[in-house]
């Protein structure tokens, strides 16, 4: 077994983009994520990478797209309010085709909110994150350990598919510490002749631009970009089942809310309940032949959220609206307890019989 | 002997800009001066939002598309991505004076090792003649139908001398291409910035005042005088900061 270190879920953030071949870093100090940006401060001199505090969270994305285009690794991190800043960049990074692995440590909103942990950013992640036709990958760490393992694979999936890879996490996970292994294999490294490198006179210029201005060519870029789209939802699905195989009612939890929903379902089980949990990993593509298929065996669903109710929508739409769904909401920097929870799965119990 | 040519720096794409509009002239300039350092294959420009969008398509080296006024921290990361490409930002004055005026000066404080080639023609051009701002006192626009009124909206933003006051900048200078001893100039003056980058000596702008026959309502001709008599007084040419400046220089 691999050595483990105590590691602050930030700072893993961090060290496993060093390890995922990131040489570039730009940040702007926001709470509950502004150890990310101290740690590469640190990190990036001493492996010849570039640590940059940009102007703003908007100058820290375009930075961003600036190095993608050139072709190398780069990330930006913030939470919520500096997230909404950047979401010019994320059109334009979707627009242009561009790789790109983005962090928020989510807190409560909206506007300025507060800096307690949050997940109503939900949406924003998933949906609407910039003008224009276009998906990000989100994933959703549920541990410091997952901090390591997801950034790690985030900079894969965006090189390989050539988009951004949110890694949607909040202020509890972010700040927490956990012994984490750091052993994460081999970096991939793929080919991008599409990148800005300078002609050297031995090729045509290369362009990276998200503008056409007729209409019939931007519609076909946005049909071959679905299509990606597709084969991801098809191929890249990630989620966690717990306690499923007799389950009669199924908590549907991402992040710190899942970590909450498992000792919830713990107390079910000892009261006679049957609850299980599905853990979405990735926010989207989201499970949802996974939940389509519990709703053939469960009563009812439970969608514990630390907001006043967002992934609920995925959920009722993943299962069709086949089975009652009840919100567990926490919003505001509030974390719901395993109390929360656990009359949440007495309600659907109820309802669901 | 052939003694006039296209610079092997612009593509053969029909340029999409207005009759009588100098930005053909300026794009021309930029290319000279790519030309000259024999840097074409290593250097990549970065568009703006504006009538230059598509600068893309003139000239003949890699190019990256930025948002509106992001074009400097766009060049920044390709720049820090590969410090040995020469990386240049061609920007008019809505994108780089109004939306992105954080990115110009931060930049120039950070004196990144780009240059910027910043077209001041008074307007924006390409969504069809609003004010700017760089839009002179009591000049009719669009959005300033009874001409600008300071009192109401504001000055109009002298970039060079504001940057001629950021440590962080090498190489500040406005020109202007409304006559033959101006574009001689301001040859010069974009020629000097790209070598300064090639020496590695930091940030450079060159302001270039430029002309907008169609939203200005007048003959390319016309345009010319216009610049002189009216721009020109308003943003005098010259050298507003050379960190580098030779014995002798002016």
């Amino acid at each position: 077994m691999s050595e483990k270190v105590l590691m602050k879920g930030n700072e893993a953030i961090a060290e496993a983009a060093v390890m995922a071949g990131c040489r570039h870093y730009f940040g702007y100090p926001i709470t509950p994520q502004t150890e990310i940006a101290a740690y590469m401060s640190k990190r990036m001199p001493q492996v010849d990478g570039v640590f940059l505090q940009a102007e703003s969270e908007i100058a820290a994305i375009n930075m961003v797209i600036g190095v993608s285009a050139a072709g190398k690794r780069a990330m930006t991190s913030s939470s919520s309010p500096g997230i909404s800043l950047k979401s010019e960049g994320f059109s334009y990074l979707a627009g242009c085709d561009l790789p790109a692995f983005i962090v928020n440590v989510q807190r409560g909103g909206p506007g300025l909110g507060g800096i307690q942990p949050s997940q109503s950013d939900y949406w924003q992640a998933t949906r609407a994150s910039g003008h224009g036709d276009f998906r990000k990958i989100v994933l959703a760490p549920a541990s410091v350990q997952e901090m390591v393992s997801l950034t790690f694979k985030g900079f894969d999936l965006a090189d390989k598919y050539r988009m951004t890879v949110l890694l949607l996490s909040d202020g509890t996970i972010g700040q927490m510490m956990e012994p984490v292994s750091l052993e994460m294999g081999d970096v991939t490294k793929y080919d991008k002749p599409w990148a800005v490198t300078g002609t050297k006179g031995a090729r045509k210029p290369n362009i990276v631009n998200s503008l056409f201005l007729l209409p019939e060519v931007l519609e076909q870029t946005n049909i071959e970009r679905y299509e990606r789209y597709k084969s991801i939802e098809k191929t890249e699905v990630m989620y966690e089942e717990y306690m499923m195989d007799d389950a009669e009612l199924c908590v549907v939890a991402f992040g710190i809310a899942a970590r909450v929903s498992k000792n919830a379902i713990k107390a079910a089980r000892e009261k006679g309940i049957k609850a299980g949990m599905i853990r979405p990993i990735t926010l989207w593509p989201f499970p949802k032949d996974a939940l389509a298929d519990a709703a053939h065996r469960v009563k009812a669903f439970v969608s514990a959220e630390l907001s006043m109710g967002q992934m609920i929508d995925d959920v009722e739409l993943a299962i069709r609206c086949k089975r009652p769904v009840i919100l567990c909401s926490r919003a505001g920097g509030m974390i719901p307890t395993p109390e929360n929870v656990l009359a949440a799965l007495d309600e659907a119990g109820k309802i669901g019989g | 002997m052939v003694v006039f040519k296209k610079p092997k720096a612009l593509t053969d794409a029909v340029m999409t800009y207005c009759p009588g509009c100098t930005h053909g002239i300026i794009h021309r300039l930029v290319a000279e001066a790519i030309d000259e350092l024999d840097i074409m294959g290593d250097t990549i420009g970065v568009a703006p939002v504006g009538c230059s969008v598509m600068a893309y398509d003139f000239f003949n080296v890699d190019m990256v598309q930025a948002a509106h006024g992001r074009a400097p921290a766009v060049a920044t990361g390709i720049k820090r991505a590969d410090p040995s490409k020469i990386v240049f930002t061609y920007q008019g004055d809505g994108d780089l004076a109004a939306i992105g005026t954080a990115e110009t000066v931060h930049s120039a404080a950070r004196g990144e090792n780009i240059t910027i080639i910043f077209v001041n023609n008074a307007i924006y051009g390409m969504t069809g003649g609003q004010m700017a701002p760089t839009t002179l006192p009591g000049m009719v626009t669009q959005t300033s139908p009874y001409g600008r009124d300071v009192e109401k909206a504001g000055y109009p933003v002298k970039v060079c001398e504001l940057l001629q006051n950021v440590d962080g900048a090498a190489y500040i200078e406005r020109v202007s291409v409304n006559n033959i001893k101006n574009i001689n100039a301001a040859k010069k003056a974009i020629l000097k910035a790209f070598k300064y980058q090639t020496e590695g000596k930091g940030f450079s702008l060159v302001e270039v005042l430029s002309t907008c026959p169609t939203n200005w309502g007048v003959s390319p001709e016309k345009s010319l005088e216009w610049l002189g008599e009216n721009m020109i007084p308003y943003f005098p040419l010259r050298c507003y900061k050379d960190k580098f400046a030779q014995e002798g220089d002016k």
